[in-house]
Formats: C-alpha cells, structure tokens, sequence
C-alpha cells in the first residue's frame, strides 16, 4: 500500500507553482497544490490541478513523427533532425535568413534560451526573435 | 498536542489494527499529504501548521476514500480536525459505491485553537474522537440577513465574475468525491469556450447544500479569494436548511488496543 507524494514544479507557465503529485504504487492519481510555497500558497489553475492526467497518458508523443506521403510516421531522432536542418538550409538559401522566426520559451532555462537566439542571430542570420508570450 | 495524536499512531499501527496512519508530514518547511506505513516515520508528523495555524492543510478524508476503494482490505488510521471528522461522518452516512465503512477506520482527533476557530468561524472546533486537545469555544457565524437578498445576490454575481473555473473548490473539498462531478459535464465546462458565469459558482453552492462542512479548504484553494463558505452558508439558509452544523452524529470512542 505504497501512497506517495511528490513534491514538483509545474512545467506549464513561467509562475512555476509548486505541487504535490501524488503516486499509489507508481501511478500518477492526482495532484495537490503545496500548502507552504511562497509562491502559490496552496493554489493551482486549472491546468496545474490537471498534471497528473497527462504525464503518463497512453496519448503521449514519444517519438519524432515526420509526414511521408501525407501521412505521419514515426522516425529516429537523428532523421528528423536532419531533415529540419536539411529544410532549413533550403528555406534560407531560397528565400533569405528573414524568411524565418524564432520563438523563445519561458519554460527553459536563460541558458537554452541563449541559445536559441544565437542560433537564430549568428547560424541563420536573422534577427526575428521573439517570445511565447506575445502569441 | 502532536505527541499524543504520534503516540496513538504509532500503537495502532504496531499492533497491526491498522494498515496506515493517514496524517500530514514535515520535511522542512513543506507538510504535505502522507500515508504513514512504518512508525519510526511518525516523528515527522505534521498538525498542518506552517507558518500561521493550519495553514498548511489538506483534505486528508478525500485521500481516504481513494485509498479505501484501491485497497479494500485495509483498515485506516486517519488524524482528524472537528471538521475532517465532520466530512468523514457525511460521507459514511452518504449511501456511496466506495467500500469505506465506520469498521474500516479509526479517527485520531485534535481540537483547533480558538485563534483559528475563529478565524474559520467554526460551529465545533473539535472532533468527538478526541485524543489530544479538549472542546473548545465555537464561533458559528450569525444567519445572513434576508431583508435585502437582491443586493446580497448582486454582490455574488459580481463576485462570480472573479471565478476561474480552476476546479480548486472541488479538488480540496474532502465531501466532493464523486467520480463523475457535475462541474466537469460538458454543459458546465464546454471545451474550447469560457465556462458561463454564474452558473458555475452557483451549481456547486447547491451541491453543497447539506453537504458542506465549513472546513475552509476551499476559500484556501481559491486564487480568487471569492469567500466560499459564505455563499455556501448563504445558499444553504436560502433553501431553508438554517446553519448546518453537518454529519455530527457521535462516532464510538476507538478502543486503545491494550483494552482488546
């Protein structure tokens, strides 16, 4: 009779509320706000109290899908990356480095987001870079 | 007060009477929800005061039922407020699926200090099976005036208008264990649109007719701050039912296991 629960961070917004997300012999069966962050004092939104649902969900993405012959099917990791790179390069050499945009994430580190537009200024050449939450 | 509600945890789950102590535990500063299966753990028990008087509370008699339903062999300790006691005695008289009976658990209670009774303005600040603490002064709020409702009213819609639709209300309450919640139907939460407003609020205040039991963990779960007990309260006097002092029929004082 194994109950535990788990003290974590949300992964959806930048607030980064803390939970408790609760196990019975490994499976995910709910989440509870933590009563003593500063940072939420025991309240969730939403999709905070729904964690638990998606986590193990059989729905899932696993694996890189790509679409061949209109239809999606699941390839490695290093297929995948090299068709975007691949695709990349063509768009940029066809119709310029502005033709593409990058958009920066308030759910990864300063570190990853650096290097997001540094791939964007310095690798593609453009200096379209903006952020999740101006969508 | 903890000392004797560890010390009872720890007899009736050496002797084997119990399966768990369910209760609060402490480490460092956070208290959460615990499932107590090995006495030495005891020690970190919790009452659930974190930095002010049970603040850091959850709704230990929801986790129960889930955990009665998953292992219907087992029997329970579970640490107890006047409340808990109070929505645990609701839900065993409620004709439920769950197989939770009166045999399958051993309350372990505590009164509240009066601080926090009045705060929660609490009609019964203690639970009957009392291990730790004694009856305290109660501080049950007056009935609403009814003499100028439409504005009473009025003001709740304005209220309701702050309501997210978080489901916190619902996901704290330790009443509210219905597998399938009214508040989840497509009609009250349509996907993809805003939820209307009233209705949302409104429907769970008559669900809690009768029901609710005043613990508070609601308005605790609120990030709107909407004063829930008080709609609640309202609602309840609304349809005629006064100040519902809920479930309070005495349960039987458990039996130390020395005495078995």
């Amino acid at each position: 009779m194994d109950y535990k629960s788990t003290l974590s961070v949300c992964p959806y917004c930048g607030c980064g509320c803390s939970f408790y997300l609760e196990t019975i012999d490994g499976k995910l069966v709910g989440t509870k706000p933590s009563a003593t962050s500063p940072v939420n004092n025991g309240k969730l939104c939403v999709k905070g109290w729904k964690v638990h649902e998606f986590v193990q969900s059989p729905r899932r993405l696993t694996n890189p899908l790509l679409r061949k012959n209109g239809e999606l099917v699941e390839v490695s990791w290093d297929e995948a990356l090299d068709y975007v790179a691949d695709k990349l390069k063509k768009i940029k050499a066809e119709h310029g480095p502005d033709s593409i945009a990058f958009l920066a994430s308030a759910k990864i580190t300063n570190e990853d987001n650096y290097v997001l537009q540094k791939f964007a200024r310095a690798a593609v050449g453009t200096n379209n870079v903006d952020h999740c939450a101006r969508l | 007060m903890k000392q004797k509600i560890i010390e009872r945890a720890k007899e009736l789950l050496t002797s084997g009477e119990i399966g768990g102590f369910l209760a609060l535990k402490q480490e460092g500063v956070h208290i959460a929800p615990h499932l107590f299966t090995d006495p030495a753990e005891l020690d970190m028990l919790s009452l659930g005061d974190g930095q002010g008087l049970g603040d850091a509370r959850y709704p230990l008699v929801k986790l129960l039922y889930t955990l009665a339903e998953r292992f219907p062999q087992e029997k329970f300790g579970i640490m107890v407020r006047g409340c808990d006691e109070r929505a645990l005695n609701q839900l065993l008289k409620e004709d439920r699926a769950c197989p939770m009976t009166a045999g399958r658990v051993i309350p372990v209670g505590f009164s509240c200090p009066e601080e926090l009774a009045q705060a929660c303005e609490c009609a019964k600040p203690w639970p009957d099976a009392l291990v730790a603490g004694e009856k305290t002064q109660a501080f049950p709020p007056p009935e609403a005036d009814m003499a100028d409702l439409m504005a009473e009213l009025q003001q709740w819609f304005g209220e309701a208008d702050r309501c997210l639709k978080c489901l916190g209300c619902k996901n704290s309450c330790p009443v509210c264990v219905c597998h399938e919640c009214t508040l989840e139907e497509e009609a009250m939460l349509p996907q993809r649109q805003l939820p209307p407003t009233p209705n949302f609020l409104f429907t769970r205040a008559v669900h809690m007719v009768d029901r609710c039991v005043y613990c508070g963990l609601c308005e605790a779960a609120c990030p709107a701050g909407i004063p829930l007990k008080k709609l609640y309260r309202l609602v309840a006097q609304l349809v005629g039912q006064g100040i519902p002092l809920v479930g309070a029929s005495p349960r039987p004082q458990p039996q130390p296991a020395a005495q078995l």
